[in-house]
């Protein structure tokens, strides 16, 4: 022991400017962590925005990162259901597991919609804890930044000034952003939607936005040709705005419908990265409201 | 408090305004027309008022979220806090039929029913069982197929296991039926392994490396098949893994087992797995293969390679080629499958092999369902 101890005050300094190593389940997670973080965090995101994060493989490359991770941090309300117990069990890291400071589900964080005490299947794959799709509401996003800044400080104590006045500089610019989007977006209020997957209830919410239909007959199923032709003989005859669907599903079945009912089929980034503009949080948000203007104004 | 005033004076209009216009019907119509545009007013400022005070609620809510505890913690294993512990079953049969020299397994057959039960016992401890509920020779039949706890709380990327447990051994080895992606288990562990599979007693412990390749190595130490009271068998195992770009992933591994009666299993293994952009729901790739080498009284080989497309959402084929090398005879099989998957929860699969196992080839069919119900199972890799 003697031996080492020169070794280990070589390792010291080494030790105090190392990163928090936080692995994000999704893009935005990743994303909300840099801002707060800075460099003292170094994110990584075991999902893309172009890749839907219900069905991910608990891949050996992302067992390898929570294996070595200070923070997880995850949508939760089961979105990650298929494939983060898997994870986390064969990762053996128990600063992460749930329960610990380590380990953080952002929905818990939020007044989530939809939750329901029916969990019958019959009715496509249910989350009883609600809709995990939280971060298409800005001010869920508010909510988990602080959060967020509370985790990385307990965990980090050293820097938790940092992490603090890194909340405070990111909340100022973002509730000046919610603002813009809010003042922009007023003229969507009470646009009719019909979306892919039940993924933008947050965003109906918060923009008053109203959700008529989804192309999948029950959540989670692939769009049917009797549902599709339900829903033109429903909905002929301009009384819906917009068809919208996240970057990872299948462009056919909105198209389809697109032609059918005249009205433009877009597609919106749920997540950064999700499309070429939404570069972070804040060009996401610009990005879903340029967009959702685009289409429900140019007629 | 505002709010409350609102519907007061729309019942008071309500009940006010008819009363003073009851002269000409034109009047009244006026007046309705007045009334319903007032009520629909006042409908959009409460529905408006209504929104601002939830908007409020939340913005409450979310200044003392910083400060709320940690949400109760649901267990690892499920994510879902609903049921403790979370409970599933697995249903499975099948509808098998022969062309050629008749097998013992033709009609219909109900093949084992998998009772999952899981949770965290506390913060330091996982539990897990399978029991597969069947019915053989006329009666019902309970088998635990697995019943282990398994540490959450070690130091230095460290688990152990201990308890009835589907051994860490090659990569088919450790999954149940309804995992796999064909009917039945490949040749080499049918061959080498009763009930197609190295199940035991004893204890696992794993260790994963710091290192951003994946690199877990493992052993084993059982009771084995010799002396019931001592350790009869040990394995050990090394697997990596890892990704090439966003689409791919891979995983290949090297094990080892030595039974006291003499049995020496060495295995090596390769997966590849690839989904455009890394998207798994819209199509996907598995390519699967692993090789055995079985030393008992001579040395046997077993083999087999197999691949399984998505195509679209739904529906899946494969094939796989399995084989045996052993001292007088090389039995082959070839399979090919087709199976639907309405949801998550259910699949359908038929699926016909080319048995040149026997004497004679034997072309089988075989119709399965796997249906499952209950908490949401994470699948490894």
């Amino acid at each position: 022991m003697k031996r080492l101890l020169p070794v280990l005050i070589l390792l010291a300094p080494a030790v105090a400017i190392a990163e928090l190593r936080v692995f994000a389940c999704e893009p935005e997670w990743a994303a909300l962590a840099d801002e707060i973080g800075r460099e003292h965090v170094q994110t990584y995101s075991a999902t893309t925005a172009l890749q839907d994060p219900h069905y991910i493989q608990a891949r050996p490359s992302l067992i390898a990162k929570v294996r070595r991770a200070d923070l997880v941090i995850c949508s939760g309300a089961q979105l990650e259901i298929g494939w983060l117990p898997a994870l986390l069990q064969k990762a053996n890291n128990r600063d992460v597991m749930p329960g610990s400071d380590g380990y953080m589900e952002a929905s818990s964080w939020v007044l989530r919609l939809d939750a329901t005490a029916n969990v019958d299947r019959a009715r496509g794959d249910i989350h009883p804890q609600g809709n995990p799709h939280v971060q298409m509401n800005p001010h869920n996003v508010t909510a988990v930044a602080r959060a967020l800044a509370q985790r990385l400080a307990s965990i980090d104590a050293d820097n938790s000034e940092t992490y603090r006045s890194n909340l405070e500089l990111f909340l100022e610019k973002w509730q000046a952003a919610i603002a813009g989007w809010e003042a922009r977006a007023a003229s969507l209020r009470g646009k009719r939607m019909i979306t892919h997957h039940k993924s933008w209830v947050y965003l109906q919410d918060w923009l008053g936005l109203e959700a008529v239909a989804n192309l999948e007959p029950v959540a989670g199923l692939p769009p049917t040709a009797t549902h599709l032709s339900r829903l033109t003989k429903e909905f002929a005859g301009g009384v819906v705005d917009v068809i919208v669907r996240a970057p990872y599903q299948d462009a056919r079945a909105s198209e389809w419908l697109s032609d059918r009912l005249g009205v433009d089929a877009i597609v919106l980034p749920l997540s950064v990265g999700g499309t070429a503009e939404a570069q972070d949080l804040i060009t996401m948000f610009d990005d879903i409201i340029d967009r959702l203007l685009r289409a429900t104004h140019h007629a | 408090m505002r709010i409350v005033f609102y519907p007061g004076a729309i019942l008071a209009l309500t009940l006010i305004t008819p009363a003073a216009s009851f002269a000409q019907d034109t009047h009244i119509e006026a007046v309705r027309a007045e009334l319903a545009a007032l009520r629909s007013e006042y409908d959009a400022r409460i529905a408006e008022l209504e929104r601002r005070l939830a908007v409020a609620e939340q913005n409450a809510a979310q200044a003392t979220a910083a400060a709320r505890p940690a949400p109760s913690a649901p267990s690892y294993m499920t994510g879902d806090p609903t049921f403790n512990p979370a409970i599933g079953v697995v249903f499975q049969g099948f509808l098998n039929a022969n062309e050629g020299e008749p097998g013992e397994e033709e009609g219909f057959a109900v093949g084992e029913t998998e009772l999952i039960m899981n949770a965290n016992v506390d913060d330091k401890f996982a539990a897990y069982l399978t029991a597969a509920l069947a019915f053989e020779d006329g009666e019902s039949a309970i088998e635990i197929e697995e019943a282990w706890v398994e540490t959450t709380a070690l130091p230095a990327g460290l688990s152990a296991r201990f308890g009835r447990m589907f051994s860490g051994f090659g990569y088919e080895n450790a999954r149940h039926m309804h995992t796999l992606d064909f009917t039945d288990r490949a040749l080499p562990y049918q061959a080498f392994f009763d009930e197609g599979r190295y199940a035991d007693n004893g204890v696992q412990v794993r260790w994963l490396a710091p290192t951003d390749l994946f690199l877990e190595l493992g052993g084993e130490l059982m009771q084995g098949e010799g002396d019931p009271s001592g350790v009869g068998a040990h394995t050990l195992f090394a697997n990596v893994g890892g990704d090439v770009g966003t689409g791919h992933s891979w995983l290949a591994g090297l094990s080892r087992l030595e039974q006291d009666s003499g049995q020496e299993v060495t295995g090596a293994h390769l997966v590849w797995k690839w989904a455009p952009h890394g998207n798994w729901k819209q199509r996907n790739f598995i390519f699967q293969a692993e090789y055995l080498e079985n030393r008992i009284f001579g040395t046997d080989e077993g083999w087999y390679a197999q691949a399984v497309y998505q195509p679209i959402p739904r529906w899946r084929v494969g094939a796989r080629l399995d084989g045996l090398r052993l001292v007088d005879e090389d039995p082959k099989r070839q399979t090919v499958m087709v199976d639907w998957s309405n949801s998550e929860f259910s699949r359908l699969r038929l699926q016909f092999t080319n048995n040149q196992t026997g004497p004679a080839d034997v072309a089988e069919w075989s119709l399965q369902y796997i249906h499952s119900i209950g908490a949401h199972g994470a699948h490894t890799f």
